[in-house]
Protein backbone atom coordinates (compact mmCIF):
# COMPACT_ATOMS: atom_id res chain seq x y z
CA UNK A 1 0.00 0.00 0.00
CA UNK A 2 1.24 3.48 -0.90
CA UNK A 3 1.03 6.43 1.50
CA UNK A 4 -1.47 8.17 -0.81
CA UNK A 5 -3.72 5.10 -0.62
CA UNK A 6 -3.43 5.13 3.15
CA UNK A 7 -4.43 8.80 3.28
CA UNK A 8 -7.41 8.10 1.05
CA UNK A 9 -8.74 5.63 3.64
CA UNK A 10 -7.75 7.68 6.70
CA UNK A 11 -11.17 9.16 7.44
CA UNK A 12 -12.97 5.80 7.31
CA UNK A 13 -10.19 4.22 9.37
CA UNK A 14 -10.43 6.87 12.10
CA UNK A 15 -14.21 6.61 12.09
CA UNK A 16 -14.02 2.82 12.45
CA UNK A 17 -16.20 2.25 9.38
CA UNK A 18 -13.93 0.04 7.35
CA UNK A 19 -13.97 -3.65 6.48
CA UNK A 20 -11.60 -5.93 8.33
CA UNK A 21 -9.47 -6.73 5.25
CA UNK A 22 -8.76 -3.05 4.47
CA UNK A 23 -8.19 -2.36 8.16
CA UNK A 24 -5.54 -5.09 8.30
CA UNK A 25 -3.81 -3.62 5.21
CA UNK A 26 -3.83 -0.13 6.75
CA UNK A 27 -2.41 -1.38 10.03
CA UNK A 28 0.31 -3.31 8.23
CA UNK A 29 1.24 -0.04 6.47
CA UNK A 30 1.18 1.82 9.81
CA UNK A 31 3.54 -0.74 11.32
CA UNK A 32 6.41 0.23 9.01
CA UNK A 33 5.56 3.76 7.75
CA UNK A 34 6.41 6.18 10.54
CA UNK A 35 5.18 9.24 8.62
CA UNK A 36 1.71 7.78 8.10
CA UNK A 37 1.64 6.66 11.72
CA UNK A 38 2.37 10.23 12.86
CA UNK A 39 -0.17 11.75 10.46
CA UNK A 40 -2.81 9.27 11.64
CA UNK A 41 -2.02 9.80 15.32
CA UNK A 42 -1.93 13.62 15.14
CA UNK A 43 -5.10 13.75 13.03
CA UNK A 44 -6.85 11.67 15.67
CA UNK A 45 -5.59 14.03 18.37
CA UNK A 46 -6.76 17.03 16.31
CA UNK A 47 -10.29 15.62 16.26
CA UNK A 48 -10.26 14.77 19.96
CA UNK A 49 -8.90 18.18 20.98
CA UNK A 50 -11.60 20.02 19.02
CA UNK A 51 -14.33 17.69 20.25
CA UNK A 52 -13.33 18.16 23.89
CA UNK A 53 -12.46 21.85 23.63
CA UNK A 54 -15.82 23.37 24.65
CA UNK A 55 -15.14 26.03 22.07
CA UNK A 56 -18.05 28.46 21.66
CA UNK A 57 -20.04 27.40 24.69
CA UNK A 58 -23.30 29.29 25.11
CA UNK A 59 -23.20 31.26 28.41
CA UNK A 60 -26.17 30.54 30.67
CA UNK A 61 -27.38 34.16 30.86
CA UNK A 62 -27.31 34.56 27.09
CA UNK A 63 -28.98 31.17 26.76
CA UNK A 64 -31.87 32.25 28.97
CA UNK A 65 -32.25 35.53 27.09
CA UNK A 66 -32.27 33.83 23.67
CA UNK A 67 -34.75 31.18 24.78
CA UNK A 68 -37.06 33.78 26.20
CA UNK A 69 -36.94 35.80 22.95
CA UNK A 70 -37.61 32.67 20.88
CA UNK A 71 -40.60 31.60 22.99
CA UNK A 72 -42.09 35.11 22.91
CA UNK A 73 -41.84 35.26 19.13
CA UNK A 74 -43.28 31.75 18.75
CA UNK A 75 -46.23 32.69 20.99
CA UNK A 76 -46.95 35.80 18.93
CA UNK A 77 -46.86 33.70 15.76
CA UNK A 78 -49.24 31.19 17.33
CA UNK A 79 -51.69 34.02 18.13
CA UNK A 80 -51.35 35.40 14.63
CA UNK A 81 -52.39 32.02 13.19
CA UNK A 82 -51.29 30.38 9.92
CA UNK A 83 -51.11 33.66 8.05
CA UNK A 84 -48.59 34.87 10.65
CA UNK A 85 -46.10 32.19 9.72
CA UNK A 86 -43.28 32.67 7.27
CA UNK A 87 -42.72 30.65 4.11
CA UNK B 1 -4.24 2.64 16.78
CA UNK B 2 -7.96 2.56 17.38
CA UNK B 3 -10.78 4.55 15.89
CA UNK B 4 -11.98 7.73 17.59
CA UNK B 5 -14.73 7.12 20.12
CA UNK B 6 -18.12 8.25 18.85
CA UNK B 7 -19.78 11.08 20.74
CA UNK B 8 -22.73 9.84 22.74
CA UNK B 9 -25.87 11.78 21.87
CA UNK B 10 -28.89 12.45 24.02
CA UNK B 11 -31.79 10.02 23.71
CA UNK B 12 -34.32 11.13 21.13
CA UNK B 13 -37.05 8.59 21.81
CA UNK B 14 -39.49 11.28 22.99
CA UNK B 15 -38.66 13.63 20.13
CA UNK B 16 -41.61 12.73 17.92
CA UNK B 17 -44.00 13.62 20.75
CA UNK B 18 -42.14 16.88 21.39
CA UNK B 19 -42.43 17.79 17.72
CA UNK B 20 -46.09 16.78 17.53
CA UNK B 21 -47.18 19.00 20.44
CA UNK B 22 -46.04 22.33 18.97
CA UNK B 23 -47.68 21.34 15.69
CA UNK B 24 -50.88 21.30 17.72
CA UNK B 25 -50.01 24.71 19.17
CA UNK B 26 -48.10 23.82 22.36
CA UNK B 27 -45.22 26.31 22.61
CA UNK B 28 -43.93 24.82 25.88
CA UNK B 29 -43.11 21.54 24.10
CA UNK B 30 -41.18 23.54 21.53
CA UNK B 31 -39.34 25.29 24.36
CA UNK B 32 -38.08 21.85 25.42
CA UNK B 33 -36.66 21.35 21.93
CA UNK B 34 -34.97 24.77 22.17
CA UNK B 35 -33.52 23.78 25.54
CA UNK B 36 -32.27 20.51 24.10
CA UNK B 37 -30.52 21.89 21.03
CA UNK B 38 -29.74 25.59 21.56
CA UNK B 39 -26.13 24.96 22.60
CA UNK B 40 -25.50 22.84 19.51
CA UNK B 41 -27.07 25.40 17.18
CA UNK B 42 -25.04 28.20 18.76
CA UNK B 43 -21.76 26.26 18.35
CA UNK B 44 -22.52 25.42 14.73
CA UNK B 45 -23.54 29.01 14.00
CA UNK B 46 -20.43 30.48 15.59
CA UNK B 47 -18.17 28.00 13.77
CA UNK B 48 -19.68 29.03 10.44
CA UNK B 49 -20.10 32.78 10.96
CA UNK B 50 -17.06 33.26 13.24
CA UNK B 51 -19.01 36.09 14.80
CA UNK B 52 -20.76 36.08 18.16
CA UNK B 53 -23.61 38.48 17.30
CA UNK B 54 -24.36 36.66 14.08
CA UNK B 55 -24.40 33.35 15.96
CA UNK B 56 -26.95 34.76 18.44
CA UNK B 57 -29.14 35.91 15.54
CA UNK B 58 -28.83 32.51 13.87
CA UNK B 59 -30.02 30.71 17.04
CA UNK B 60 -33.13 32.89 17.20
CA UNK B 61 -33.87 32.86 13.48
CA UNK B 62 -33.31 29.10 13.10
CA UNK B 63 -35.64 28.14 15.97
CA UNK B 64 -38.33 30.59 14.91
CA UNK B 65 -38.14 29.37 11.33
CA UNK B 66 -38.30 25.77 12.56
CA UNK B 67 -41.39 26.59 14.67
CA UNK B 68 -43.09 28.38 11.80
CA UNK B 69 -42.41 25.51 9.40
CA UNK B 70 -42.95 22.63 11.78
CA UNK B 71 -45.93 21.36 9.77
CA UNK B 72 -43.52 20.76 6.88
CA UNK B 73 -41.33 18.52 9.03
CA UNK B 74 -42.22 15.06 7.83
CA UNK B 75 -40.26 13.04 10.35
CA UNK B 76 -38.19 11.27 7.67
CA UNK B 77 -35.03 12.60 9.30
CA UNK B 78 -34.42 13.37 12.97
CA UNK B 79 -35.73 16.76 14.11
CA UNK B 80 -32.18 17.76 15.03
CA UNK B 81 -30.86 17.07 11.51
CA UNK B 82 -33.72 19.13 10.06
CA UNK B 83 -32.99 21.94 12.53
CA UNK B 84 -29.27 21.84 11.67
CA UNK B 85 -30.10 22.23 7.99
CA UNK B 86 -32.12 25.37 8.78
CA UNK B 87 -29.37 26.73 11.07
CA UNK B 88 -26.59 26.11 8.53
CA UNK B 89 -28.59 27.95 5.84
CA UNK B 90 -29.21 30.88 8.18
CA UNK B 91 -25.53 30.99 9.14
CA UNK B 92 -24.37 30.89 5.51
CA UNK B 93 -26.75 33.75 4.70
CA UNK B 94 -25.16 35.80 7.50
CA UNK B 95 -21.71 34.96 6.16
CA UNK B 96 -22.66 35.98 2.61
CA UNK B 97 -24.04 39.28 3.88
CA UNK B 98 -20.86 39.93 5.85
CA UNK B 99 -18.52 38.90 3.03
CA UNK B 100 -20.41 39.72 -0.17
CA UNK B 101 -17.16 39.79 -2.11
CA UNK B 102 -16.72 36.06 -1.57
CA UNK B 103 -19.12 33.41 -2.75
CA UNK B 104 -19.86 31.05 0.08
CA UNK B 105 -21.31 27.79 -1.10
CA UNK B 106 -21.23 24.35 0.42
CA UNK B 107 -21.45 22.51 -2.85
CA UNK B 108 -18.65 24.25 -4.72
CA UNK B 109 -16.36 21.82 -6.49
CA UNK B 110 -13.27 20.91 -4.49
CA UNK B 111 -10.31 18.78 -5.44
CA UNK B 112 -8.85 16.50 -2.79
CA UNK B 113 -5.36 16.01 -4.13
CA UNK B 114 -3.67 19.41 -3.85
CA UNK B 115 -3.49 20.27 -0.17
CA UNK B 116 -4.40 16.96 1.40
CA UNK B 117 -0.86 15.70 1.29
CA UNK B 118 0.77 16.43 4.66
CA UNK B 119 3.74 18.74 4.27
CA UNK B 120 5.06 18.64 7.79
CA UNK B 121 5.21 15.37 9.70
CA UNK B 122 6.26 15.78 13.30
CA UNK B 123 5.39 13.92 16.46
CA UNK B 124 3.30 15.83 18.95
CA UNK B 125 3.86 15.94 22.70
CA UNK B 126 1.92 13.21 24.56
CA UNK B 127 -0.76 15.63 25.82
CA UNK B 128 -0.19 18.64 23.58
CA UNK B 129 -3.20 20.60 24.77
CA UNK B 130 -1.82 20.63 28.32
CA UNK B 131 1.07 22.88 27.26
CA UNK B 132 -1.39 25.77 27.18
CA UNK B 133 -3.91 27.36 29.49
CA UNK B 134 -7.58 26.90 28.63
CA UNK B 135 -7.74 30.46 27.29
CA UNK B 136 -4.62 30.01 25.17
CA UNK B 137 -5.87 26.71 23.82
CA UNK B 138 -9.24 28.20 22.86
CA UNK B 139 -7.50 31.04 21.05
CA UNK B 140 -5.30 28.59 19.14
CA UNK B 141 -8.23 26.37 18.17
CA UNK B 142 -10.41 29.34 17.24
CA UNK B 143 -7.73 30.94 15.10
CA UNK B 144 -6.83 27.65 13.44
CA UNK B 145 -10.34 26.64 12.43
CA UNK B 146 -11.06 30.24 11.36
CA UNK B 147 -8.51 29.77 8.56
CA UNK B 148 -10.44 26.92 6.93
CA UNK B 149 -12.91 27.57 4.10
CA UNK B 150 -16.52 27.66 5.34
CA UNK B 151 -17.40 24.47 3.51
CA UNK B 152 -14.68 22.48 5.35
CA UNK B 153 -15.41 24.15 8.70
CA UNK B 154 -19.06 23.25 8.43
CA UNK B 155 -18.49 19.58 7.64
CA UNK B 156 -15.85 19.29 10.37
CA UNK B 157 -18.03 20.85 13.05
CA UNK B 158 -21.06 18.71 12.22
CA UNK B 159 -19.13 15.44 12.00
CA UNK B 160 -16.36 15.81 14.53
CA UNK B 161 -17.57 18.39 17.05
CA UNK B 162 -21.32 17.71 17.08
CA UNK B 163 -20.99 13.99 16.35
CA UNK B 164 -23.47 13.71 13.46
CA UNK B 165 -22.98 10.63 11.26
CA UNK B 166 -21.73 11.00 7.70
CA UNK B 167 -25.27 10.30 6.46
CA UNK B 168 -26.83 12.89 8.81
CA UNK B 169 -24.22 15.46 7.78
CA UNK B 170 -24.91 14.77 4.11
CA UNK B 171 -28.65 15.11 4.79
CA UNK B 172 -28.27 18.35 6.77
CA UNK B 173 -25.99 19.96 4.18
CA UNK B 174 -27.70 18.45 1.14
CA UNK B 175 -24.37 17.04 -0.02
CA UNK B 176 -23.54 13.56 -1.29
CA UNK B 177 -21.80 11.15 1.08
CA UNK B 178 -18.56 11.15 -1.02
CA UNK B 179 -18.60 14.98 -0.92
CA UNK B 180 -18.92 14.96 2.88
CA UNK B 181 -16.08 12.43 3.18
CA UNK B 182 -13.74 14.34 0.89
CA UNK B 183 -14.37 17.65 2.69
CA UNK B 184 -13.96 15.98 6.06
CA UNK B 185 -10.61 14.47 5.08
CA UNK B 186 -9.32 17.83 3.86
CA UNK B 187 -10.61 19.66 6.93
CA UNK B 188 -9.02 17.16 9.32
CA UNK B 189 -5.67 17.18 7.49
CA UNK B 190 -5.54 20.96 7.15
CA UNK B 191 -6.34 21.48 10.83
CA UNK B 192 -3.68 18.92 11.78
CA UNK B 193 -1.12 20.68 9.60
CA UNK B 194 -1.94 24.09 11.10
CA UNK B 195 -1.83 22.80 14.69
CA UNK B 196 1.65 21.32 14.16
CA UNK B 197 3.43 24.52 15.09
CA UNK B 198 1.73 24.61 18.48
CA UNK B 199 1.71 20.96 19.43
CA UNK B 200 4.82 19.34 17.93
CA UNK B 201 7.30 17.78 20.30
CA UNK B 202 10.17 20.11 21.08
CA UNK B 203 13.80 19.45 21.89
CA UNK B 204 14.50 19.53 25.62
CA UNK B 205 17.04 22.34 25.20
CA UNK B 206 14.26 24.74 24.18
CA UNK B 207 11.37 22.82 25.65
CA UNK B 208 10.27 25.76 27.73
CA UNK B 209 9.54 27.79 24.61
CA UNK B 210 6.18 27.63 23.01
CA UNK B 211 4.82 29.60 20.11
CA UNK B 212 2.59 32.47 21.06
CA UNK B 213 -1.09 31.81 20.55
CA UNK B 214 -1.61 35.49 19.93
CA UNK B 215 0.56 35.92 16.86
CA UNK B 216 -2.30 36.75 14.56
CA UNK B 217 -5.43 38.85 14.57
CA UNK B 218 -8.77 37.12 14.53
Amino acid sequence: MKCSEFLHELTDYLDGVIDSGTKAELEEHLAWCHNCYVVCDTTKKTIEIYRDSHLYELPEDLRTRLRSAIVTKCQSRKKAGPEGTTQ
Amino acid sequence: MGAIQPKVGEPVSDELALVASPKAGDVSAFEELVRRYDRNVFRIAQHITQNREDAEDVVQDAFIKAYSNLKQFQGQSKFYTWLVRIAVNEALMKLRRRRPERTVSLDEEVKTEDDSVPREVADWSPNPEQQYTQAELREILDKTIHGLPATFRTVFVLRDVEGLSTEETADALELSIPAVKSRLLRARLQLRERLNKYFRRREKSNGSQKPSSGDGKQ
